[in-house]
Formats: C-alpha cells, sequence, structure tokens
C-alpha cells in the first residue's frame, strides 16, 4: 500500500474513533456542555489540555520555524510553556473554586459589571476566531498535501467531524476527543524524531542525541557562512527576545480556551496537579521540536549545502517537495550550487527550503515507511482538530452563556440555553470553516499579536481580582481598555505596511520594541492603570470582598464558618 | 467539625503566597533571567557539548518548569492538609445550573 493508502486509513480509523467517542458522550445539561460536569480527572485534562493546546502551528510550523531561528526560536519554546507555571500558581485552582462556566463568568462576577463581562466577551470571542480559522485552514493543508483532495474540500470534511462532536457533546465530547487526539498526535511527532536521531547518531533518544549533533552544527554552519546556530540574538535583540517570550508567557496564562479547561475537573486540588500533567504532556512535544530542529537542519545543511543544482533537485525527497512548491531551488548568484544562504535564506536571500517542510519531509527524509508519514497526518488532523474544538467552545459558552444567558435573558431554561449553545456552536463551526476557506488578509497578522493582545487585556485582570480585593469594576475596565488600546494601536503602528498598506511602518518600533514584544509594555500599562484608576474609586461592594475570600480557599465553607469572612 | 478561628484564614493565605511568590522567583530565574539575560556568560560552560545557557533556554528550563508546578501543587496540598481547609466529597465546590 502507497502513503496515499495508508494516509486514508489511518486518518479514517482516526475519525471513526472521535466521531464514536461523541456518540458515546452526548449531554444533558449545559454543565455537560460548558464544563463537561466537571468529572475529568486530573491526567485527562492534562492530555486534553495539552491536545487543546498544541495547535497545527506548534505541530508542523514550530520546529520549522525554529531550525531557521537558531537560539532566538526559545521565544516559543520557553514562551509557550512558561505560561503554565503562571496559570497554575496564579490562576487555575482558584477559577476552578469560582466554579462558574466561561472566563467572562470570573470577570463579570469578580468585577460585578456586565459591561466587564461584555469587554471581556469580545476579547475572548475575537482572539478565539482568529485562533481557530487558521486552525481549520490547517486542516484543509494537511487534507491537500497527503490525500490529494482541493484545500476547500479538506476544511469541509474538518467542519463535519467537529461540528458533529461539538454539538453533540459539548466540552465533554472536546475532552475526550482532545484525550484521543493527543495520543495520536504526540506518537507521530515522536516517532520521525527519534527515527532520525538512531540514523544521524545510532541514540534513540533525542533530547540526548542533541549533545552529538549541535557542536557539528554550529561548525558547520559556521563553515558555510551562516551564524553559529547556538549563539543568542542573531536575528531579534536580547530585549526583543525577553518581552516577545514574556508576552507569550503572559498571554498563554490568559487565552480564554486554555483557563476553561481546569473548570471541567472534579476539584481544586485536581487543577492544581492537572496543570502539571498538562505540561509534562505539553514538554514531550516542545523538548522534541528544537531537537527535530537540530537534527533536520544539520541533515540538510551536510547533503544539500554547496553542491550542483541538479544533483539536489534529483534528490528522491527533494524532488517530491519539489511538486508541492514548497522546496524552490533558487540558485541566486547563478554559480551552479545550492550554497547555505541559497537554501535557508541568509545576508538577504530568500530561502529555497519552506519551514512547514521540516516536520512533515521528516519521515521520507529519515526513509520511514509509509504508514509513518500516513501517521504524521493523521497528527496534524489531530492537532488543528482539538484546538479548533477547544476554540469552537469558547466561542459558544461566551455568546450563548454570558451574552444570552446572563444579559439577555437570564430567565432562560436549561434546556433553553443548551439549545442555544448547540446552535451557536454550529454557526461558530460554519464561520470558521468560511475563513478556513477564504482566509482574510489580516488573519494570519492577527493571529501572531493574539498572545500580545490576550497578556495586555486578560492576564493582569484575573491575577488582581484574586490577590487583591481591592481591585474594583472601574480599574479593570480602564486597565483592559488600556492595556488592550496601546496594544493594538502600538501594532498597528508598527506593521501598518501589512495592515494599512503604507509604504513605510508608520513607527518602526516602540523603543526598540517589535510588535511581537509590545504586549508585555501593555500588560504592564494595563496593571498601572487598575492599580491607580482602584485606588482612586471606590472599594468593591462587600459581596464581592465575600467572593474573593471564598475562592482562595479549596474547601466551601458552610453557613457557620462565614461569620467573619470580610478581612 | 468546629468553624475555624478567623487567624488561620489569614496564615493559611499568607503561607499561599509566601510558597508562589518564592516559586514565581524560581521560574524567572531559571526561565527569563537564566534563559535570556544570562544566556552568553552561561554559554561558556557546556552540558556534554551543548552550550549550558542555550541548553536553558531550549531543553532545561522546559523541565524545571513541569517540576515547578508538581511541587507547588505538592506543597499546596500540605498545606491544606495543615490547615484542614482541604476538599472532601461534600466541600467541593460545583458548578451552580442556572435554573
Amino acid at each position: 500500500m502507497g502513503i496515499q493508502g495508508w494516509t486514508f486509513l489511518i486518518v479514517g480509523i482516526t475519525f471513526a474513533v472521535y466521531i464514536g467517542i461523541a456518540i458515546r458522550s452526548r449531554v444533558k445539561d449545559t454543565a455537560g456542555f460548558y464544563v463537561a460536569g466537571q468529572g475529568i480527572s486530573a491526567v485527562g485534562n492534562g492530555m486534553a489540555t495539552a491536545a487543546d493546546w498544541m495547535s497545527a502551528a506548534s505541530f508542523i510550523s514550530m520546529a520549522g520555524l525554529i531550525a531557521f531561528m537558531g537560539y532566538d526560536g526559545a521565544i516559543y519554546l520557553m514562551g509557550w510553556t512558561g505560561g503554565y507555571v503562571l496559570l497554575a500558581l496564579l490562576l487555575a485552582p482558584f477559577l476552578r473554586k469560582f466554579g462558574k462556566y466561561t472566563v467572562p463568568d470570573f470577570v463579570g462576577d469578580r468585577y460585578d459589571s456586565n459591561a466587564a463581562r461584555v469587554v471581556a466577551v469580545v476579547a475572548a470571542v475575537w482572539v478565539s476566531f482568529t485562533y481557530v480559522a487558521g486552525q481549520m485552514r490547517g486542516v484543509g493543508v494537511v487534507f491537500s498535501r497527503f490525500l490529494e483532495v482541493p484545500v476547500e474540500l479538506g476544511v469541509l470534511i474538518g467542519m463535519v467531524i467537529v461540528a458533529f462532536y461539538a454539538v453533540l457533546g459539548g466540552m465533554k465530547g472536546v475532552t475526550y476527543t482532545q484525550i484521543a487526539q493527543y495520543c495520536v498526535l504526540i506518537v507521530a511527532y515522536l516517532v520521525p524524531a527519534i527515527a532520525i536521531a538512531i540514523l544521524l547518531t545510532g541514540h534513540p533518544v533525542p533530547q540526548i542525541a542533541i549533545a552529538e549533533i549541535l557542536p557539528r552544527l554550529d561548525a558547520i554552519s559556521v563553515d558555510l557562512g551562516l551564524t553559529g546556530y547556538s549563539s543568542p540574538f542573531t536575528d531579534l535583540s536580547s530585549l526583543n527576545v525577553l518581552l516577545i517570550t514574556l508576552a507569550l508567557m503572559t498571554g498563554t496564562a490568559g487565552l480564554p480556551h486554555v483557563i476553561v479547561r481546569f473548570y471541567t475537573v472534579k476539584s481544586v486540588r485536581a487543577a492544581r496537579w492537572s496543570a502539571g500533567w498538562a505540561l509534562l504532556f505539553i514538554a514531550l512535544l516542545y523538548t522534541t521540536a528544537p531537537t527535530v530542529a537540530i537534527f533536520a537542519k544539520y541533515y540538510m545543511l551536510s547533503t544539500l549545502a554547496n553542491r550542483p543544482i541538479d544533483v539536489v533537485a534529483a534528490i528522491p525527497w527533494v524532488q517530491n517537495w519539489m511538486q508541492t512548491g514548497l522546496i524552490t531551488l533558487r540558485d541566486a548568484n547563478g554559480d551552479g550550487l545550492m550554497q547555505a544562504a541559497e537554501l535557508f535564506g541568509a545576508h538577504g536571500l530568500p530561502a529555497s527550503i519552506d519551514r512547514d517542510i521540516i516536520v512533515l519531509a521528516l519521515p521520507e527524509i529519515a526513509n520511514l515507511a509509509a504508514i509513518i508519514i500516513a501517521l504524521v497526518a493523521a497528527g496534524g488532523l489531530a492537532a488543528a482538530l482539538s484546538t479548533a474544538s477547544g476554540l469552537l467552545i469558547v466561542i459558544s459558552s461566551s455568546i450563548a452563556h454570558d451574552i444570552y444567558g446572563h444579559i439577555l435573558h437570564p430567565e432562560a431554561s436549561d434546556r433553553r440555553r443548551l439549545l442555544v449553545g448547540r446552535i451557536v456552536i454550529f454557526f461558530a463551526v460554519v464561520v470558521a470553516g468560511y475563513f478556513g476557506i477564504r482566509p482574510p488578509g489580516f488573519v494570519a497578522e492577527v493571529v501572531a499579536f493574539a498572545f500580545g493582545l490576550a497578556a495586555a487585556s486578560f492576564f493582569p485582570v484575573l491575577v488582581l481580582g484574586i490577590f487583591w480585593k481591592r481591585a474594583n469594576k472601574q480599574g479593570a475596565i480602564c486597565g483592559m481598555l488600556a492595556g488592550l488600546g496601546f496594544t493594538a494601536f502600538a501594532i498597528a503602528l508598527i506593521r501598518s505596511p501589512q495592515i494599512f498598506g503604507t509604504a513605510e511602518p508608520i513607527m518602526p518600533d516602540f523603543f526598540g520594541v517589535n510588535a511581537q514584544g509590545v504586549g508585555t509594555i501593555g500588560m504592564l500599562i494595563n496593571f498601572a492603570v487598575t492599580l491607580i484608576v482602584s485606588l482612586l474609586t471606590p472599594p468593591p461592594p462587600d459581596h464581592v470582598q465575600e467572593m474573593v475570600e471564598g475562592i482562595r480557599y479549596p474547601r466551601v465553607r458552610r453557613v457557620s464558618e462565614r461569620v467573619d469572612a470580610v478581612t | 467539625m468546629s468553624p475555624e478561628p478567623a487567624f488561620d484564614r489569614r496564615r493559611y493565605w499568607r503561607r499561599t503566597v509566601q510558597r508562589i511568590l518564592v516559586l514565581v522567583a524560581i521560574w524567572a530565574i531559571v526561565g527569563p533571567v537564566m534563559g535570556i539575560v544570562l544566556v552568553r556568560p552561561l554559554n561558556q560552560f557546556s552540558l556534554g557539548g551543548v552550550p549550558f545557557g542555550f541548553w536553558m533556554a531550549q531543553q532545561g528550563a522546559i523541565y524545571l518548569f513541569v517540576v515547578l508546578i508538581f511541587v507547588n501543587a505538592w506543597l499546596a496540598d500540605r498545606l491544606d492538609h495543615e490547615f484542614n481547609v482541604h476538599e472532601t466529597a461534600e466541600t467541593t465546590q460545583h458548578v451552580q445550573t442556572p435554573h
């Protein structure tokens, strides 16, 4: 059986499993639909969180990005894992104790204000939609590359599958399919990585095998006229590396689809442990990705660089990927040889190799069987679908629970709320699929900055809401608007050529900080504004202060213990 | 079980905040500080051939992040038992279904 046959088989089996799980985990009430009835175990939620978190970008693109960036790729590795420490320490257990459905729920109740709730809904829906469009696109791309169906049809198939289990099972269906999807994606990622580690060094653990390859990669990079792979700050200044990393960390901790996963566990204690399991499962992929980057770059440099262009073009895996357009051999100086700079793009030259093939072509490069290549396709689909479904739950709960159920029709019955939730999630799938087929130009631009915007809007008001009773409605609303406003405005000015089509950026950077790192400054502004405005206005009412007191202790207090609640 | 006196609650929260501050400080040192701010000086040391600062940024920090979260969960469990605020079957917060 060829690659296509195996891919049809494996993708077909995984999809059948997802549908089987969906049918088994239908729900009958909103508690099941939005927070899986709070019956998920710590380890199970850890796996689901890992699948929810690791998107098509983590699976397909990240190792390639790091291979091109070298040390500076650490912004993604540390940025997208370090946020879980903040989440586990500062937010997850307390928000679980709060015991409602959504992040806007917490913002609205804690700051005693429907205006704050609406600001949070708008931010949650906006961040989620830009993010989900990219996932649906990822589904379409994997389909078109491995099964040779049009991208549009691929997106459509993905939509049908997600709609099926999200509408039927809500958060419960999504959680159990995410657990299955994690298993698929992690096997699909580790098998080729281990195979190439053995191929290059004879050692099966990639994290150990880099000790042999990295010194050689550093040496060969310098020999071939590139900068040393492990030398820091070659593309980005140290200030930008620091601020981008912090923006990604605090953005991660503030992303609604990650936070709500911790609403689904059985107890506060489970929320604390679950965060550890989640990061452990994420770390399996996130410590492997940089090794894949090192192996792939070393292998490509040592086999392709300074070879005649027709010899390179005759290598079978190069030929395969030239057909998809992801390798375009460009001999910029016309000497008939492929220099390292022409392959990977340096000194102002465009790269001949697309970043995404680092992961996708690895099984072919390592001469693995067709079944492994098919597994990688199924893994990419699992990563994209699991993230998309988690985001769709956030969109549905924000609109159906917070806007419809809380503001428009507080008297609606649970059955009716559930029905509205299902209808909203169905339409959200349709809109996401539409954006996946016809991505608006701004989407790619915005996704890259979603973290900065989340960092500048949610993170400070959540942390202060738990740790500072004095934080009030006025402070939170001004803080969110100031942080979000500053960050969006600064990004728009720095990226004006991409967003407005100006010839030059209106502002090249903000005191040396680039558009990705500016979210950290927005976050600090949010903190400062919330602090100052809260202190200048009256403290929050007693029932809010008592609520904050309540979420700080895991055990529910009995009536007799509430005497001295407000301190 | 008798109601807890108020000072116990305050001490529990103070201990919780202290624990979080210490762990966040370690997070900052092993992540941003060692992996980014001090990466150049640390690169003078080598870990089996890999420059140490580079290794912290792309491997070591992630392992330590995982350890930090588990240590937090373990310490929090101990504190909950010490102050008798741990959850039991009847005292776990559940979501209140509207209507």
